[in-house]
């Protein structure tokens, strides 16, 4: 969506309050605003900033959620589900593994359609050991039933958990929902952003009405339910229809934020895309580095683009679709290996979003920044000059690529 | 509950109190117990104990199995102090 300018001045001087702040305390403020009845965490790596931080904000009375300090990950998610289904607004926070030790409860939540909120500040798995950005631990949660949004900076880290609350609550989605911000980076990186006032993000996420809510005495629920061949299919099905319905949600919701706000982000942000012969698609805060990149070659006369997908799931498959129809060949880049699979995980997703919609520029996948490499503009660069090559004929093979590896 | 997919409660919640009455778990059952009433001094420790609430009472007294839930778990004839439940061989009708 685009703001009128008028309507973004009137956004920033209702609202705006500048300030030089990490992703991972804007997050935590984003949730002190939002003030949640409940909160379970476990402090990890690079996201020990947002339960350090919010439950301080608990300590001094800023904020009255009932935080729940747990003995691991999976107590965490366990105890965001019982408070999720008695009725309360519900979040965590993770990284890594700890996302890892939620994976069999990520299916609970979901299937049970408890819509808490998990900011998740991503990080590598071990082993070995390895405590730095990439995204191996979201793409192990791409399949859980969770909607899952990427930021580019700390800003939209906190615009979209702010955002995260009103869509898993809509009443067409009643889903939990990830919000991502890229580990270190993102989390440690201090940058300017803008903080809403306390009072516009509390009436933007308004009173919570829970469905079904165990503590309601007057309307007897179960949940967790013996659900065998008999009726699990068609509970599954609804799942993937709320998951469809979503889409639709996310970008509503996201209009609205962007009035209150002067910030929206749509599904996908097509960058220097409209006439573009060559294009990079990216999740997350490499982003940044590659607008620059794409401004270098543009200046150069290249006719280079880039489309960082914001919304992982559900995958804005015809956003993708009609952002890359007029590309003559892109390269997909994946900050996570899927092994053994015939290309990354975001790279199989634009192949399918491209052959399904019947466009096709040539496509090659490159992995890059795993386990917290450095990703230089030298690497996005190589990426451009090698599907320039492509265009001219050279060979597509391997589909699989790397960027910024130790290679001779 | 109906039978197309969107119609079925969100979550696979169940909002009717007490539904599992109307579930058999008796088909689970390959032994079932047998109450010999001749030695059972009506105690109550195995309507205590069955998980599945299957000893029928009548002023105080033990009068029957439900064997539409008895699942035959065998915990009652354990637990009998009289040892007077036996569990038999269930043959299917
Ligand atoms: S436990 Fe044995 S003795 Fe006691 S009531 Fe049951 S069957 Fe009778
Ligand atoms: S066998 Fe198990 S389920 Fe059946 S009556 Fe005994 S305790 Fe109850």
């Amino acid at each position: 969506m685009t703001l009128k300018a008028s309507e973004r001045r009137r956004a920033r001087s209702a609202t705006g309050r500048a300030v030089a702040i990490n992703g991972a305390t804007l997050v935590a403020h984003a949730m002190r605003q939002i003030h949640p009845d409940v909160v379970a965490c476990y402090p990890i790596t690079p996201q020990t900033i947002i339960t350090e931080t919010f439950s301080e904000f608990v300590a001094n009375g800023l904020v009255q959620t009932e935080f729940v300090a747990v003995e691991s990950e999976h107590a965490a998610m366990s105890v965001c589900i019982g408070s999720a289904a008695a009725g309360a607004r519900t979040q965590t926070a993770t990284s890594g593994p700890g996302l890892a030790l939620m994976w069999e409860l990520l299916w609970v939540a979901s299937g049970s359609r408890l819509p808490i909120v998990m900011h998740l500040c991503t990080r590598a798995l071990s082993a070995p050991l390895n405590i730095l950005c990439d995204h191996s631990d979201v793409m192990g949660a791409r399949d859980t039933g969770w909607p899952i949004l990427f930021s580019e900076d700390g800003q939209e880290a906190y615009d979209n958990a702010i955002q995260a609350v009103r869509v898993a609550e809509h009443p067409d989605v009643l889903l939990p929902v990830i919000s991502t911000q890229d580990g270190f980076t993102i989390t440690h990186g201090i940058e300017r952003a803008e903080i809403l006032d306390d009072a516009s993000v509390r009436s933007f996420v308004g009173e919570y009405s829970p469905h079904r809510p165990l503590l309601d005495v007057e309307h007897p629920t179960t949940y967790g339910a013996w659900d065998y061949h008999d009726f699990y299919f068609e509970h599954k099905r609804q799942q993937a229809d709320a998951m469809e319905k979503a889409l639709g949600v996310i970008e509503a919701v996201g209009q609205e934020f962007g009035k209150l706000s002067g910030r929206s982000y749509g599904l996908v942000q097509p960058y220097r895309l409209d006439d573009a012969e060559f294009a990079v698609v990216v999740l997350g805060s490499a982003a940044g580095t590659l607008r620059s990149v794409v401004d270098d070659l543009r200046s150069r006369g290249v006719k280079a683009g880039m489309l960082r997908v914001r919304v992982l799931r559900p995958f804005p498959t015809k956003a993708v679709a009609e952002a890359l129809a007029g590309v003559k060949v892109a390269a997909v880049l994946d900050r996570a290996l899927a092994f053994g699979a015939p290309g990354g995980p975001l790279f199989e997703d634009v192949c399918v979003a491209l052959t399904t919609n019947g466009v096709g520029p040539r496509l090659v996948n490159y992995v890059y920044g795993l386990g917290g490499r450095d990703t230089l503009p030298a690497q996005f660069l190589q990426a451009f000059e090698d599907i320039r090559r492509i265009a001219k004929g050279a060979s597509a093979q391997p589909v699989v690529r790397y960027l910024g590896l130790r290679e001779s | 509950m109906s039978q197309d997919w969107r119609k079925v409660a969100p979550g696979g919640t169940v909002t009717e109190p007490g539904s599992a009455v109307t579930v058999e778990t008796g088909t689970w059952r390959s032994s079932r117990p047998v109450v010999d009433y001749d030695h059972c001094v009506h105690c109550m420790i195995c309507w205590v104990f069955c998980p599945d609430d299957c000893f029928q009472t009548e002023n105080g007294k033990l009068v029957g199995v439900d064997y539409f839930h008895c699942k035959g778990c065998g915990i009652c004839a354990v637990e009998c102090p009289k040892k007077c439940i036996s569990m038999q061989e269930d043959v299917l009708a």
